[in-house]
């Protein structure tokens, strides 16, 4: 195979001498690897404008905001985000997104962890239901469950209150915990089960010291996808909550529609609602792309 | 299969339980609640007992109402423009970043951002880059010679700029897939493929297109389950305007509770938008049935 004098792929290309080859189609290759590799760079960089339009403006002054031409070098200011902070509640807002975020995460990793495992391991009447239903409630849009998630929640006294909104956001993302945690569970060896039940564990022992240290990255996965949604997640917040417990999204499409557009503050607020997103980004990569495929690709 | 037999009676139950009750009471009783409120004429705002039975009469005035046909058409529109360039776009970018890039974990880290920002924070982006008066876009396509236009209030360019912002937004993801998809291909059709002198084009048309075809699919499908829930970045961009133009059904959902202030009517237009869904995640079912059960 090596010897073959034939369009090979990149990576073989590399394994070889290039002195050796006489065709002189390494030299063309590499050439258009670096040709590539440029062109990545700049559709990178192209795709990140808005975000970068977005981080920049927020330290603008508003006369430079309102600049026919963009600026794209300038004196930044902290002046947005300290009127953000300081001046419009944004701290409560900020307070009650990272409570709902963490809170409904930790119970969509429990209660969806014990499901899954109940799910993998056990038997039991209405399993198969269980597991197709799960699968059906993943779809169900939000706007579908507004109003009368609505009408039930002011019925129970559930509305307007950081409970009623980590409820149903346990409800919505319990179908994908449960299905990349099921993927993780099946993956674990039976045997270390069987022995821990010969040394006398009940299911519950087996469950929290054995089951869940085994998937953390599943469970890694899986929280940054829960609080992903928690923290994004708008129209259902719009409609549940009050002044007070109003979460981040709300709280800058109402500054966004209540007060003309002032779009140094509005960029600060976007730049602080997205900044989680930035970060589990870089550090978690690999955790967000098995989520994301989880499903789609085996394996 | 011993395994299974070794915790029997109420345990299982006891495991499965919270879950179950968590997932019935938040998303299976609204949805039949909401079946139920699609026979009653209910005001938002009025107490429960206000609100009258009014058998299918809802069903028949939303069977007539031109804005509920508007924005299934919108949403339809909206989805098939977004999700076509988003698999045409994924896939290109995909073949190019297969193979003998350097640094291709970074780019791909890049690419994932869009898809982890919150919708509303997408849509109050796009629509300062949109902005008439200081926008990106209008100062760039003046540049290039172009008169500035209003694109957010325009009748025939705001959908444009509202389905750009998707693609923004999600080409990411249909591209992330692919790669794995790419990644996880059998090597030996293509070494066969290119031993027998077939070109760069030739290989990707005839052995990785066919061979991704289960990926496509599901990417394809959950694209437009996607699609069909999103309703944020109109939320902010256009509020569904000008007039309804970009009114997805979402949307509509939402205006007819909460600004018309009618509940019943809403819960029947909620019931199209499910019934779209389902018909969309059976299909998802079937196809990605034999990538499930492989798991």
């Amino acid at each position: 195979m090596m010897t073959t004098a034939t369009p090979t792929s990149g990576s073989r290309a590399r394994g070889r001498a290039p002195d050796v080859d006489l065709s002189g189609g390494v030299t063309h290759r590499r050439f258009w690897e670096a040709g590539k590799g440029v062109l990545v760079a700049i559709l990178a960089f192209v795709y990140m404008i808005p975000v970068i339009v977005l981080i920049l403006t927020s330290f603008k002054t508003q006369v430079q905001v309102m600049s026919k031409a963009p600026t794209w070098i300038f004196m930044p200011t902290l002046m947005n985000y300290s009127t953000v902070l300081f001046e419009q509640s944004f701290l409560r807002y900020m307070t009650n997104s990272l409570i709902v975020g963490l809170v409904s995460t930790v119970l969509t990793l429990v209660v969806g962890g014990c499901a899954s495992y109940a799910l993998v391991r056990f038997d039991f009447v209405g399993k198969g239901t269980i597991s197709l239903g799960t699968l059906l409630l993943r779809m169900i849009p939000p706007a579908v469950l507004v109003v009368p998630i609505y009408v039930l929640w002011t019925f129970f006294g559930l509305a307007d209150t950081l409970f009623g909104l980590i409820l149903i956001y346990v409800g919505l993302n319990l179908p994908f915990t449960i299905w990349v945690l099921i993927s993780f569970i099946s993956d674990i060896p039976l045997e270390l089960e069987e022995a821990a039940v010969v040394d006398g564990c009940g299911p519950w022992r087996i469950f929290f010291r054995i089951i869940l240290p085994l998937i953390k990255p599943g469970l890694a996965a899986a929280a940054i996808f829960t609080f992903r949604i928690s923290w994004n997640e708008f129209i259902l917040a719009l409609v549940l909550t009050n002044r007070m417990t109003r979460t981040l999204p709300v709280a800058t499409t109402i500054y966004l529609t209540d007060t003309g557009i002032e779009w140094g503050n509005i960029t600060a607020m976007g730049t602080l609602v997205a900044l989680p997103a930035i970060i589990f980004t870089f550090l978690a990569a690999k955790q967000l792309i098995s989520g994301l495929t989880a499903g789609a690709i085996k394996g | 299969m011993g395994h299974q037999r070794l915790f029997r009676g109420v345990t299982p139950y006891l495991f499965i339980a919270p879950a179950v009750a968590i997932l019935a009471f938040t998303c299976l009783y609204p949805v039949i609640k909401g079946f139920e409120l699609s026979f009653y004429s209910w005001s938002l705002g009025t107490p429960i007992a206000s609100r009258k039975y009014v058998g299918w009469e809802n069903f028949a005035w939303a069977w007539q109402d031109p804005a509920l046909f508007n924005s299934i058409k919108v949403t339809l529109v909206f989805t098939a423009c977004s999700v076509l360039a988003e698999l045409f776009l994924g896939l290109a970018i995909a073949f190019l970043l297969e193979k003998g890039i350097r640094g291709i974990a970074f780019f791909r880290t890049i690419f994932i951002i869009p898809i982890m920002i919150a919708p509303v924070v997408v849509g109050l982006l796009w629509r300062y880059l949109f902005d008439a008066n200081f926008g990106l876009i209008n100062y760039l396509t003046q540049l290039a010679g172009f008169e500035p236009k209003i694109w957010l209030g325009t009748p025939g360019l705001a959908m444009p700029a509202v389905i750009v912002t998707d693609i923004w937004q999600w080409t990411p993801f249909m591209f992330i897939l692919f790669l794995a998809g790419l990644q996880s291909l059998p090597s030996d059709p293509v070494e066969a493929a290119e031993v027998d002198g077939a070109t760069g084009w030739q290989v990707i048309r005839h052995v990785k297109i066919p061979l991704l075809a289960p990926v496509i699919w599901v990417a394809v499908i959950l694209r437009i389950i996607d699609a069909f829930r999103s309703l944020e970045v109109m939320f902010i961009m256009t509020f569904g305007g000008p007039g309804r133009e970009t009114e997805v059904l979402s949307l509509n959902i939402y205006k007819t509770a909460f600004m018309s202030q009618r509940l019943g009517l809403a819960a029947v237009n909620a019931i199209f938008l499910l019934a779209f869904i389902l018909v969309l995640s059976v299909a998802f079912l079937i196809i990605a049935r034999p990538t499930l059960s492989k798991r």
